[in-house]
């Protein structure tokens, strides 16, 4: 079963990645753009079968290793 | 006075820890990132700089999650001394030793140069040869050593009086300045300069020699 983590800031943590990226759509004419967030997408594929036991496995993986949740947020989607 | 140096997988300052804990009269044994148990009667752990993992996932995060990892916490449980420089501090925070986070540099810049620092708290076997407020010279050399942390967490470390060293001129967006910081109980030290690239009067430096001369003191104070 494939799944994929989003992981993201938390609103409020500063992002100077995201404002580097902004200036830079900017540069290259890229109007009205406002704030940019960069966050990162983790796919993995599982051997589950059952998408509830999954869900609660990559919950458990968010908070082990694959977020930071002092910093960061994640989402879990299965696909 | 006997110290454990962890090797991960990118470490590369671990030699240069060693260097200066030995010169300091430290016994050292290098201490691999797979080993499940830490060498007997061991006073300091140290973990060093480099890139262990590559800063894979986030830096620090999977060498946090080795297996030596969990003897170093409950030895840090137990009250034992560690220190972690640079990535090591990174190492300590995703392990749950320190809080807060360290994040990309402000300026988003790789940062390679000696830092001004004012030294905060005397009060810690590390910073005890230190006066309060006293500047020292070690270099920094980092791309993600901004200290971050909420209100109540900077409260918190500053109430306590928990802040070891603190730049004189910011290089990298760290709140209050934060150059290190002390756990609760005062025996777990992270930082993000390099006091072991400052020990050595041909390289540059040697404010950082008292802190390991401070720790070697504090171990013979217990009879270690």
């Amino acid at each position: 079963m494939k799944a994929r983590v989003h992981v993201t800031l938390k609103r409020g943590v500063l992002d100077p990645q995201g404002e580097a990226v902004r200036h830079a759509l900017g540069s290259l004419g890229f109007a009205g753009v406002g704030e940019v967030r960069v966050g990162k997408v983790i796919e993995l594929d599982l051997d589950a079968a059952d998408p509830e036991a999954a869900r609660a496995e990559l919950d458990a993986m968010c908070r082990a290793l694959l977020a930071n949740t002092v910093i960061e947020n994640y989402e879990v989607e299965i696909a | 006075m006997r110290a454990g140096v962890v090797v991960f997988p990118g470490s590369n300052c671990d030699r240069d820890i060693a260097v200066a804990l030995g010169a300091a009269g430290a016994d050292v044994t290098m201490v691999w990132h797979k080993d499940a148990d830490l060498p007997a009667g061991l006073d300091l752990v140290a973990i060093p700089g480099g890139f262990s993992f590559g800063d894979y996932l986030r830096c620090g995060a999977i060498a946090a999650r080795a297996p030596v990892m969990r003897a170093v916490v409950a030895f840090a449980e137990g009250g034992g001394h560690v220190l972690g420089v640079c990535n090591g501090f990174q190492v300590l925070i995703e392990a749950g030793l320190l809080p807060g986070a360290l994040m990309r540099n402000a300026g988003l810049k790789f940062v390679c140069a000696p830092a001004a620092l004012g030294v905060g708290t005397p009060d810690s076997a590390f910073t005890r040869a230190y006066l309060r407020s006293e500047t020292v010279s070690f270099p920094v050399a980092h791309h993600d050593g901004a200290f971050i942390a909420d209100d109540d967490t900077l409260a918190m470390l500053e109430g306590e009086d928990r802040v070891a060293f603190r730049y004189r001129a910011n290089p990298n967006g760290s709140m209050n300045d934060i150059a290190g910081v002390l756990s609760a109980n005062r025996r777990v030290l992270g930082l993000m300069p390099h006091p072991e690239r400052a020990a050595d009067p041909a390289l540059g430096g040697t404010d950082g020699a008292r802190l390991f001369a401070g720790l070697i003191d504090a171990a013979a104070l217990q009879g270690a």
